[in-house]
């Protein structure tokens, strides 16, 4: 199944740095999203786009995790080429993700 | 327990007005803030100020304030707000005037000034974060310093009976905690209530994007009445719980989905959010859905403030060029790849220099490259050729190249649209906490 059907993502951005999270819509799913939604899984996706490190980080409390994506944004908003200056849409792609049905 | 309610009127400069309006007239709420200042605004304020000494101030200060201060008079409400962004003094003297017109007697209005350290900056000469070198490095093209002021100075212009705070740069949930710190006498080393009331702060200041903005995507996370969007209030007790609300009877909604997106909106490490006023640990953060759009947070801690302030370092980066043009209906985007291989040529026949360039097909690779959107043909699209450039002149020639192919290009291109703008762009360096100071001075009407 795609991610969209379990999880919902946000994104925002500061100077060259993007962060996105993934947060389990009903908090029973969260275990999968950590299994299957890795860092390394991330870069992949975005290997077009980020040029530096992705890092993972996990709040089991709120069944979310936040992925922090370095060299993401051309530069960042004040200095980007990109129609998406703020990476905003960067969101939406995530979603795009499959992962195993439960 | 005391309780105190605190709404945000706008997340951005250049945010609705009305949704502050029905905050201030039938919210119940004690504070308004408006944070108004992105990263780069303040830079672009000061090159107006440069210009022009009486300028500086958000282009929307005088619009907020002449829709907002009536209510806010009548119903006991203090603004706080980062609207003075380059020159908080005028931006006072400004909300001054508004006041007069209006007929509003006793008003006290407070600037927060000293975040401006464009002289200490050249004196330090920090290393730039993003690059490593030194601020020196960038000569002429510096054109702002800012240093990300605490709660503090807001804290001591409320303590001394100020209905308006116009502040420069400040980090942005300080405008939120400061209300906070006066209220219930938090001192500003308690550290786990610092840091309970920056989650507070982190979760409005981006108004609407808590209250269902940012958020609808049919089907799957459906929010009502978008156009009527409520703006939030935070309901906080002198121990720091507090709940996310919004005004009755408008559009959007509070939800643990809504909350839990912008908790994370614009964090990196969860467990170091770091503000001037403490480092805050978000991963103990628990939400509770207690009633229709009323959503409780706890767990919010703090550990000690770091010793050095933030600056934002604006500079002239470069000059960018762009041009747009749209082709539809079949075949649509072996037009569109043909016009960009022709612009491309175009480029290297007349020689124009530029540094870097993107050629993107709106509709097929531009939000997320090649690879992503692979194999998804689209009906029409738009092609946008922006680049990098070291002149004006060479800016204006790339979005030149794109429009000359209506009568030189492939067929049927409609809609050209070009520009060429100088970038402005932000950088950031550390300074030490002890030589920044922070003032406030009042106007009264």
């Amino acid at each position: 199944m795609k991610l969209r059907a379990i999880a919902h993502s946000r994104a925002g951005d500061k100077g060259d740095t993007a962060n996105i999270s993934v947060i389990a819509y009903d908090p029973a799913d969260y275990p999968l999203l950590e299994r299957h939604v890795t860092a390394e899984r991330v870069r992949e996706l975005f290997s077009g786009i980020v040029e530096g490190d992705v890092i993972r980080y996990t709040l089991p409390n709120i069944g979310a995790l936040n992925f922090v994506l370095h060299r993401a944004l051309g530069g960042g908003v004040t200095r980007t080429l990109a129609l998406d200056i703020h990476g905003k849409s960067l969101s939406s792609a995530i979603l795009e993700m499959e992962i195993p049905d439960r | 327990m005391k309780t105190i309610r605190i709404g945000c009127g706008a997340g951005y400069s250049g945010d609705r007005i009305e949704p502050a309006v029905e905050l201030a007239e039938k919210g119940g709420i004690r504070y308004l803030v408006f944070e108004c200042l992105a990263e780069r605004t303040i830079a672009i304020a000061q090159q107006a100020r440069m210009k022009d000494p009486a300028s500086g101030y958000d282009a929307l200060l005088e619009a907020r304030m002449e829709a907002c201060l009536p209510a806010c008079r009548k119903n006991g409400v203090t603004i706080v707000t980062n609207m003075g962004a380059a020159n908080p003094t005028a931006g006072a003297e400004k909300v001054r005037d508004v006041a007069r017109r209006l007929g509003i007697r006793g008003l006290k209005i407070a600037a927060v000034t000293g975040d401006d350290v464009l002289g200490l900056i050249r004196e330090l000469n920090p290393v730039i974060v993003e690059t490593g070198e030194c601020v020196s490095g960038l000569g002429e093209r510096l054109v702002s310093a800012n240093a990300y002021l605490g709660a503090g100075p807001i804290a001591e212009a409320l303590h001394n009976g100020a209905d308006v705070v116009i502040t420069g740069r400040v980090a942005d949930p300080c405008l939120f905690l400061a209300p906070l710190m006066v209220e219930f006498g938090w001192r500003d080393n308690e550290w786990d209530l610092l840091g309970q009331g920056t989650v507070m702060g982190h979760l409005l200041e981006c108004a609407g994007q808590v209250t269902g903005g940012y958020f609808a995507d049919p089907g799957y996370k459906n929010v009502p009445d978008l156009a009527r969007l409520g703006f939030p209030i935070a309901e906080v007790r002198e121990d720091g719980i507090f709940a996310v609300i919004k005004a009755s009877g408008s559009g959007g909604m509070v939800t643990l989905a809504t909350c839990k997106e912008q908790l994370l909106y614009e964090i990196h490490d969860p467990s170091s959010y770091i503000t001037p006023d403490v480092v805050a640990d978000f991963t103990g953060v628990r939400m509770t859905q207690i009633g229709k759009d009323r959503v409780q947070v706890t767990g919010g801690r703090g550990r000690p403030r770091t010793d050095t302030l933030k600056v934002s370092v604006g500079y002239v980066d470069s000059w960018i060029g762009e041009g747009q043009l749209s082709y539809g209906g079949p075949g649509a985007v072996a037009r569109g790849k043909l016009a960009l291989e022709i612009v491309r040529e175009r480029l290297k026949l007349t020689g124009v220099q530029y540094d870097e360039i993107r050629c993107d097909l709106i509709g097929v690779n531009a939000l997320h490259g090649d690879r992503i959107s692979a194999g998804r043909e689209p009906y029409e699209v738009r092609l946008r050729v922006v680049a990098r450039t070291r002149t004006m002149a060479e800016a204006a020639r790339i979005g030149s190249e794109v429009e000359t192919l209506y009568t030189n290009g492939p067929a049927g291109g409609a809609g050209a649209w070009k520009s060429a703008r100088e970038a402005v762009a932000i950088a950031s360096a550390l300074i030490p906490r002890a030589l920044v100071s922070p003032a406030v001075r009042f106007e009264v009407t």
